[in-house]
């Protein structure tokens, strides 16, 4: 086995190794997004970030324009603390709102994002003041519940 | 009585015997490292044993991820359909090949070729006196003969398991979207969209590389360790096959359990 | 002014994990003379070429190879020991995924900055003094055991060493073969202006080659002298040993019960 046929088969095998790699990240992985894009991160305080993860997409009117860096709690004000890392290509106006939303009925929670009307838009390391704590299904449960008996009690007081 | 007092002291002679060797591999372990200079300065040595341990396992490898591609897209299939989630298949072959199947099946795949064939080579060595002889010719045999292999098998596994998987993934498609009739957008955005490249590619390549260091350790500690004559090299080889194994699933549970249960932990 | 001597054992004893192989050992081997340590399988006699070879250590007492006691090296030291040192293993042990060339080169390409063409002349060259010029592209599995023992030799000269050691150089060797062997031997030695230690059991081809003969048995030096001397030697060892006796010093019989007792004879009264 000579030098020059094993260093070729070598070659080839390294050359097909990495491209296997760089198929798997590129075409497999989410490489190709938000890799070298520049980013700038928001706060968003929530009384409850329900099943919220960390690298939970941030979507603004569905689209995809960043992601959940960190969640945090708040022993001050005891709220949950999320810092979203969002494109730089997409500006948010300072009064945008942010909502815990579930992607399909039993699907992963994501970050809704939804514009407001203000001139000035969102700055590196600004919060925003409005948000929408996830939907906690014993609440709601709970919610319903409670209605029903007020219902019920409002039919039998109010006659 | 007799019978369990000797049988005890077997047990007792064979844990020390295993704590002894397993010290001694270590002590090996850390000398192939300081004297890896000599493979990386004439790297045509590390390039034959890359032609040996990677290039001639790619067919078993490419053959074996197809195989398995296709199998899991076809059980996928079976299972996910039935709760009409059957857009899915792509996540999971993708997810189930990079993050699992890739790594672990290449590397018990190397294992018994490339790390059985290393461990032969090495062992003969010894049995012929050629390893002798390179040390009368004040030449380090482990230098010269041990550090390539080993270094030629960690950088020839990563790769194998990233063909491996991506075999695989072409070999869901085939049978997925090309057989079965999964819509192909579907497949791949669903895939692409779940699919982390820091979490579940990069863990997977870490992997493979720890497989790698673990399967090549053994099999040249073993030929190297051999008795030489063919019983103990026939048996040097048997056991690098099993202890690899071995050491492949041990180390994919603490990994795993390292790598991706962490996001629970949060 | 005394030929310094090339080899000097003292006093040496070597113990295997507690079993003794060698007691109390006192040899010495002349410069340019070919010297033959001769004896049964398992007397200690390749034990002892390991330890001037300094692959082992004394237990005991002293080895002093070419003016370096062997027990005070330390790895470079060892190595730098070794290259004045040529060695031929008892089937060759030639490096078989290499080729002849390549094997008979491969001390100068790890040792020496030669130059490509200079290694080529000077492999060529050792491949002619052994007679196998000709077959430097062949493979080791391809050649006769003959023809491997003469490229093992021809590796083992390939730096010009001062001192060469051969372990059992004459097993397993057609008679023609044997002739090469033992021709090239006394040969190599005299035009290298070496020394030459032969561990063999060999007698017929060995007592015309060598000058100078140590005889051991279970570990000691039992006889020594030139050949001459040894041939008439009155030890009862070296007697049986030159002329191939059955029985002598070493019995013919392994040690046993009474040979009646063991077939059921002795009742017989």
């Amino acid at each position: 086995m000579n030098r020059s046929t094993i260093d070729l088969w070598v070659g080839i095998f390294v050359a097909i190794g990495l491209g296997a790699l760089l198929f798997l990240a590129l075409k497999v992985g989410n490489l190709a997004s938000f890799s070298t894009a520049q980013t700038y991160q928001v706060h968003a305080k929530f009384s409850n970030i329900g099943g919220l993860k960390v690298r939970a997409p941030v979507k603004s009117a569905g689209v995809v324009v960043g992601r959940v860096a960190e969640i945090r709690f708040d022993n001050e004000s005891f709220e949950a603390v999320a810092t979203m890392t969002l494109d730089a290509g997409y500006k948010f106006p300072r009064d945008s709102s942010a909502k815990i939303l579930t992607s399909g009925l039993l699907g992963e929670q994501y970050v809704g994002l939804e514009a407001g009307g203000n001139p000035e838009m969102l700055k590196d390391g600004d919060r925003l003041r409005l948000t929408q704590s996830a939907v906690v299904l014993e609440n709601l449960i709970s919610q319903f519940l409670f209605s029903k008996a007020a219902e019920g009690g409002e039919a039998k007081g109010g006659k | 009585m007799n019978a369990i007092a000797s049988a005890l002291a077997r047990l007792g002679a064979a844990v020390t015997a295993g704590v002894w060797r397993l010290g001694y591999a270590t002590r090996f372990f850390g000398y192939l490292l300081l004297h890896s200079g000599t493979a990386f300065r004439r790297f045509h040595l590390t390039m034959r044993e890359i032609y040996f341990a990677g290039v001639l396992s790619l067919i078993i490898i490419l053959v074996s991820g197809l195989f398995v591609g296709m199998v899991l897209a076809l059980q996928g299939y079976e299972t996910l359909q039935r709760y009409g989630s059957s857009e899915a298949l792509g996540i999971l072959v993708a997810l189930s090949l990079v993050r699992e199947l890739g790594p672990v099946v290449a590397g018990l795949l190397f294992a018994s070729r490339a790390g059985s064939a290393i461990t032969a080579e090495i062992g003969l060595m010894k049995a012929t006196e050629q390893l002798s002889a390179m040390e009368m010719m004040a030449v380090d045999p482990v230098a010269r003969v041990v550090a390539p292999r080993f270094w030629g098998g960690v950088i020839s596994m990563p790769l194998l398991a990233a063909l491996f998987s991506a075999m695989g993934i072409f070999g869901g498609y085939l049978v997925g979207v090309v057989l079965i009739g999964v819509d192909e957008g579907a497949f791949w955005s669903q895939m692409q969209a779940a699919v982390d490249v820091r979490n579940d590619i990069l863990n997977g390549v870490i992997k493979s590389v720890v497989f790698g260091v673990a399967v090549t350790l053994i099999a040249v500690f073993e030929g190297y360790d051999a008795p030489p004559t063919a019983e103990g090299v026939s048996g040097a080889t048997t056991r690098t096959v099993v202890t690899s194994s071995l050491a492949i699933l041990a180390l994919d549970f603490v990994l795993t359990a390292l790598m991706f249960t962490g996001g629970n932990a949060k | 002014m005394p030929d310094p001597a090339v080899a000097e054992i003292q006093d040496l004893s070597f113990a295997y994990n507690r079993q003794p192989v060698l007691h109390r050992i006192r040899l010495s081997i002349p410069q340019g003379k070919v010297v033959a340590v001769m004896g049964q399988s398992g007397c200690g006699k390749t034990t002892l070429l390991r330890i001037i070879a300094a692959a082992l250590l004394p237990s005991h007492g002293s080895a002093r190879v070419l003016g370096q006691d062997t027990r005070v090296l330390d790895r470079d030291g060892l190595y730098a020991l070794r290259r004045r040192l040529g060695m031929l293993f008892q089937f060759g042990a030639l490096f078989t995924d290499m080729t002849v060339y390549e094997n008979v080169a491969f001390q100068m390409r790890e040792h020496t900055a030669l130059p490509e063409d200079t290694i080529r002349d000077l492999v060529l060259m050792k491949l002619e003094a052994v007679g196998l010029r000709g077959a430097t592209e062949r493979m080791p599995g391809e050649l006769s055991g003959g023809m491997a023992r003469r490229v093992a030799l021809a590796r083992a000269i390939a730096l010009d060493p001062e001192l060469i050691l051969y372990d059992e150089p004459f097993t397993g060797l057609d008679p023609i073969a044997l002739g090469v062997i033992a021709r090239l031997v006394r040969q190599l030695n005299d035009s290298l202006g070496a020394t030459s230690i032969i561990v063999t059991h060999d007698v017929a081809e060995t007592l015309p080659l060598v000058d100078y003969v140590y005889f051991m048995a279970d570990g000691r030096v039992v006889a020594e002298g030139t050949p001459a001397d040894v041939r008439r030697s009155g030890v009862a060892f070296v007697e049986q040993f030159v002329n191939g006796r059955i029985d002598g010093p070493v019995p013919f019989h392994y040690p046993a019960a009474g040979y009646a007792a063991d077939l059921g004879l002795a009742q017989a009264a």
